[in-house]
């Protein structure tokens, strides 16, 4: 167990390698009750999410959620969040948990000047199990009324599990299909049990934070505080596809606007090792062997369970971010080569 | 848990068998449940002294990294090269095929518990 923003959180509970597996191949449960969910309420509310929003939330209907960046003026993450269309005057955001407190205090200061929305912080109303993996809806379907198979990815809808109400969304944070259900923190623990004992025949398992962290990384998808933080942009860290610019003023718009036009200096990019070795979160990396200064540091890196290669992502100049340009990693005492490749390592196959 | 009653147990979870000149130096089982799934070993080089304490090579899991010790002075002599293409060996065989090198010298200078020596520490660790 480790302590991680005020909750203990198992690693593993069994293996963290047969936990990965079991999400590729059959399905798992995380509890990842810890994340923040913050309200924004009132008539201004979709103005106000567009204010603090790289992305553009105009033509979201209600049901639907979408991945963004709340923006530094900088142009920098305070966080990323997947924004839920709750109703026309109301977005629930869900944000990291180290986060939240930082979150609901940006977001509440800005909110201060802003007519008629209103930041609430829910966080402790919701407990979220992440039920994750090509069997999800047929482990989840029996427990719900709801048509789970006219649920499409990134929709959501309130509806009932077991006899509680619950946010039933098509989301996740692994590369699987998958649903994370948001329900009463008193609920949780009876769902818990249920869905892995329903779920056992196929194979289930409850799967821990180790698992979650190389799940998500084999799927390219960005952690804050290894890949992207305040130091870090959208462009930059290649999540341009949530940056958007027909739509009105937002915090940082200037600086991504003059970035995109002009072309960022440095980019997030996967790589795989040349030679043995595992490269890991914060080991230094040179464009030469003999470099005595690091160029940047390893965002996040493993072996990866599913590719069974040692993979990492880091920043590299631009000039140096071509898929197959050689670079280095120090290593303890060596400097081991490696070698940029595409994003993401893993995507599973749509059907 | 096994804990064989042939081999000597350093306090930092090695194990050593000591044949003629050679000291044979492993993890033992508890270490490698602590540890996880191994999935890379980085062995020393032959030929290069270790003192006892020095860090004798990395063993990583998917999720930690974590040093293993030289539990008596000595050279290299041996290294299991088959740890490379198959480092899961520590776990599924700790005290035999997943041996981790061969030192020459003796077990002198160095702090070594028996089986139940050994066995009576962990109990202790774990409480």
């Amino acid at each position: 167990m480790v302590e991680f923003a005020g909750f203990e959180l198992p690693v593993q509970y069994t293996s963290l390698t047969e936990e990965h597996h079991a999400v590729r191949t059959r399905a798992g449960l995380f509890d990842v009750s810890h994340m923040g969910e913050i309200a924004i309420r009132g008539p201004a509310a979709l103005d106000f999410v567009q204010l603090i929003s790289c992305n553009d939330h105009q033509k979201m209907t209600v049901g639907r959620a979408q991945y963004t960046g709340i923006m530094y003026p900088e142009g920098t993450f305070v966080d990323d969040t997947l924004v839920h269309k709750m109703a026309d005057d109301e977005f629930l955001l869900v944000v990291n948990a180290a986060n939240r407190h930082k979150n609901v205090a940006y977001l509440t200061e800005l909110a201060a000047n802003f007519d008629s929305a209103d930041v609430v912080d829910l966080s402790n109303n919701f407990a979220q199990l992440a039920l994750q993996g090509p069997l999800a809806e047929e482990i989840l379907q029996p427990l719900t009324p709801e048509n789970l198979g006219e649920l499409k990815y990134y929709r959501f809808i309130e509806g009932d599990v077991m006899g509680t109400a619950a946010i039933i969304a098509r989301t996740g944070y692994t590369g699987e299909d998958g649903f994370e259900l948001y329900v009463a923190p008193s609920a949780a623990p009876g769902l818990w049990r249920e869905i892995l004992d329903r779920g056992q025949p196929h194979g289930v398992l409850p799967a821990g934070l180790g698992a979650r962290d190389t799940l998500r990384f084999e799927a390219g998808m960005s952690l804050y505080g290894n890949d992207i933080d305040n130091t870090t942009t959208p462009l930059e860290a290649g999540l341009g596809w949530i940056v958007k610019f027909k739509k009105g003023d937002y915090i940082g718009r200037d600086v991504l606007e003059r970035q995109k036009e002009e072309g960022v200096e440095r980019k997030l990019i996967g790589f795989e090792m040349n030679e043995r070795g595992i490269a890991r979160h914060g080991y230094p990396v040179l464009l030469a062997q003999d470099d005595t200064e690091p160029v940047s540091y390893v965002t996040s890196g493993t072996q990866s369970p599913t590719l069974g290669k040692a993979l990492g992502m880091a920043y590299l100049p631009i000039e140096a971010t071509e898929v197959g340009t050689e670079f280095f990693v120090q290593i303890r005492n060596r400097t081991a080569p490696a070698r940029v490749v595409e994003l993401p390592f893993y995507s599973r196959k749509k059907v | 848990m096994t804990i064989p009653v042939d081999l000597m147990y350093a306090r930092s979870h090695e194990w050593i068998k000591i044949e003629g000149d050679s000291v044979s130096v492993g993890i033992s089982h508890y270490a490698q449940d602590q540890l996880g799934e191994v999935v890379y070993v980085e062995l020393p080089e032959v030929g290069t002294a270790f003192a006892v304490g020095d860090e004798l090579g990395t063993l990583e899991s998917v999720k930690a990294v974590s040093e293993f010790l030289a539990p008596v002075a000595g050279e290299v002599l041996e290294v299991n090269t088959r740890l490379e293409d198959e480092p899961n060996l520590v776990n599924d065989d700790p005290y035999g095929n997943g041996w981790l090198v061969k030192l020459s010298g003796s077990a002198e200078g160095g702090e070594f518990l028996d089986a139940a020596g050994y066995k009576e520490f962990l109990e202790q660790e774990s409480a």
